[in-house]
């Protein structure tokens, strides 16, 4: 046996990763500025449903992507852990905007310094808010990502 | 059953529920405990504080001008109103007199913001209570107005668009016949959303008579905006206090009779229509301003002109008018006499002349790097507008320092918040929800 994997293998790794981002359930989680772009993002004119990933699902055991929308505070910062720490594998997380990517300009006591320094990230979409067409943008690479890795099933 | 059976015989307790701070009917980030005795709300107790950025700190460690961008986040459905609440309350420290054309850009832009915060709030509550339709329609509506918030700020959002003594650039071309359109089109969703909501058998049931906030609570509470509104007090600040160019301006304070939820989603409907009516008159008397008109007429790049000035060519450059980025759009010199006074302590020069002499390049440089910022006189000034919540107030400290000695705001949500259990306790459970939905709690706001 060989380490590469089998022609049956690989092919069903690219059937689960195809059907895996295609239908991303994400859990919002959001918290500030952020939002707003993510409700503009998510309703009919710049449509996420496009994508596959139209239904935001509030409870962490039904989603696969954790959307980090917002300031993340030392006092959030515990149910932020939680909320992923809840969540089912295979699972992603996006870190939505610039505060949760490094801290943004809010570089002071209250603020967590990019939320990667609590958890895994998976892809980083800045701006402050970032437009919509970079959080499609975003959305897209992740898509990309997941047909790509490894896929545990 | 009977209470004295209840008493006795069997033990009754009451449950605790925790609801957030993640949670989908929580606008982002607070935590209700409450304590249901079945159904029913006993008692609520708010915890707040999960986004506090540190607004009024971070102030004190920025210049008078770097404040701006953390006005935007405060509360960030309708930035531009924080934008220019602060501006004001600065520029009454200082003393200056803003232009009249930009009073009035101001007054338009605070009502498409006002605008925008009312749909946001409206949807919100609408989608939480089931009625995803309305959510989906307002939120057309909102992306038409942050069309015309793109045009003229450049952002959709955080837009940073007010300056201490005006706002960053002039309205752009066109700009009134695309506002126009806009509103046309924000008025059908809100006839749409009007038919799909007002007589809705469901939304009415879900919130008439829920939620009551009344009078003497409201008072006490110093409560203001649309819940005050909602329960019949008549206090607007636009009317009260009129600033900028509200007092030279026909609209009406809606008022609601009950104080309840649904009270205050009419108040809000009313109140968008009163904003687009306001916005129509302000577009109707829009006054042009000066235009300077350079004398030679010469256009140049401005990255030519700073290439010529690095290679000492400075000759004829005085006076050159120069061509901006499109970025800088409406900040050229011939703009900028109409949305700014000419204080050179405290204002901006214009793109042309940071970038064509050196007067203007040193006056940029004066106001621009740090510990050479403006310095308003020592003394503190207090500045309400009307926020989309109610009163919004900036109080701010000078110690005659380049920063802010204090930057209070005093934010709308944060006494709604201080009096929201007497808005819940007695209802049902599922009623926290619709009645949570309508406070309109802008987290980026009430905590700071």
């Amino acid at each position: 046996m060989s380490d590469q994997p089998g022609f049956f293998t690989s092919k069903l790794e690219a059937v689960i990763g195809w059907a895996r981002k295609y239908s991303i359930f994400q859990y919002p989680f959001v918290t500030a500025c952020c939002g707003m772009e993510y409700m503009s993002t998510a309703s009919g004119h710049y449509d996420m449903d496009r994508f596959g990933a139209g239904l935001p699902r509030f409870s962490p055991r039904q989603a696969d992507v954790l959307f980090v929308v917002g300031t993340i505070s030392h006092k959030m910062a515990p149910v932020l852990q939680r909320v992923y720490a809840q969540m089912c594998e295979p699972k992603w997380v996006v870190a939505f905007g610039v505060c949760t990517c490094t801290g943004g300009f809010y570089d002071n006591y209250a603020t967590v310094q990019g939320i990667d320094t609590i958890m895994p990230v998976d892809i980083y979409i800045p701006g402050c808010p970032p437009r919509p067409e970079a959080v499609l943008d975003g959305l897209m690479k992740l898509q990309t990502k997941i047909q790509k890795q490894k896929q545990l099933y | 059953m009977d209470t004295a059976d209840t008493s006795s015989a069997r033990e009754t307790r009451s449950m605790l529920i925790n609801i957030g701070p993640s949670h989908p009917a929580m606008h982002g980030v607070i935590r209700l405990i409450t304590e249901l005795e079945g159904e029913k709300v006993m008692n609520v107790e708010a915890e707040i504080g999960y986004l506090h950025r540190a607004f009024e700190k971070s102030c004190e460690n920025s210049s008078w001008t770097q404040v701006m961008p953390y006005t935007d986040r405060l509360n960030y459905v309708s930035p531009l109103i924080n934008n220019f609440g602060y501006c004001g309350a600065v520029e009454k420290l200082l003393g200056i007199e803003i232009t009249e054309r930009c009073q009035y850009i101001r007054v338009i832009m605070s009502e498409v913001s006002r605008i925008t915060d009312h749909l946001t709030c409206i949807a919100a509550c609408a989608m939480e209570l089931g009625a995803m339709t309305a959510f989906l329609y307002f939120m057309k509506a909102r992306e038409y107005l942050y069309e015309i918030v793109e045009q003229v700020t450049g952002a959709r959002l955080t837009i940073s668009y007010g300056r201490i003594g005006g706002v960053k650039a002039d309205l752009p071309e066109g700009f009134e016949a695309n506002l126009t359109q806009a509103l046309k089109q924000t008025e059908r969703e809100l006839h749409e959303v009007d038919r799909l909501l007002t007589k809705n058998r469901i939304w009415v049931d879900r919130t008439r008579d829920v939620g009551i906030l009344t009078r003497e609570n409201a008072i006490a509470y110093s409560i203001t905006g649309p819940l005050a509104r909602a329960c019949g007090i008549h206090y607007d600040v636009r009317k009260a206090y009129p600033y900028f160019a509200y007092d030279r301006i026909a609209f009406d304070i809606p008022l609601g009779e009950r104080g309840d939820t649904y009270d205050r989603y009419l108040v809000r409907m009313e109140e968008m229509r009163q904003s687009i009516r306001i916005i129509r008159q302000a577009l109707r008397d829009l006054p042009g301003g000066g235009v300077a008109v350079d004398p030679q007429g010469r256009v140049m790049e401005s990255c030519e002109l700073v290439d010529e000035a690095k290679l000492g060519h400075t000759a004829g450059l005085v006076g050159v008018n120069s061509t901006v980025e499109p970025t800088l759009d409406g900040t050229e010199k011939r703009h900028r006499k109409r949305v700014v006074p000419g204080d050179r302590g405290v204002v901006l020069p214009s793109k042309e002349d940071t970038y064509g002499n050196i007067e203007g390049l040193m006056n940029h440089f004066k106001l621009i790097m740090d510990y050479h910022g403006m310095r308003p006189p020592a003394g503190e000034a207090y500045f309400p507008v009307e926020g989309a919540n109610g009163e919004l107030g900036f109080f701010v400290v000078s110690d005659g320092s380049d920063r802010p000695y204090r930057v209070r705001c005093r934010p709308p949500c944060f006494f709604s918040m201080a009096g929201l259990h007497t808005m819940l306790v007695g209802y049902m459970m599922a009623d926290v929800i619709a009645t949570f939905g309508s406070i309109n709690m802008i987290a980026g706001e009430l905590d700071r």
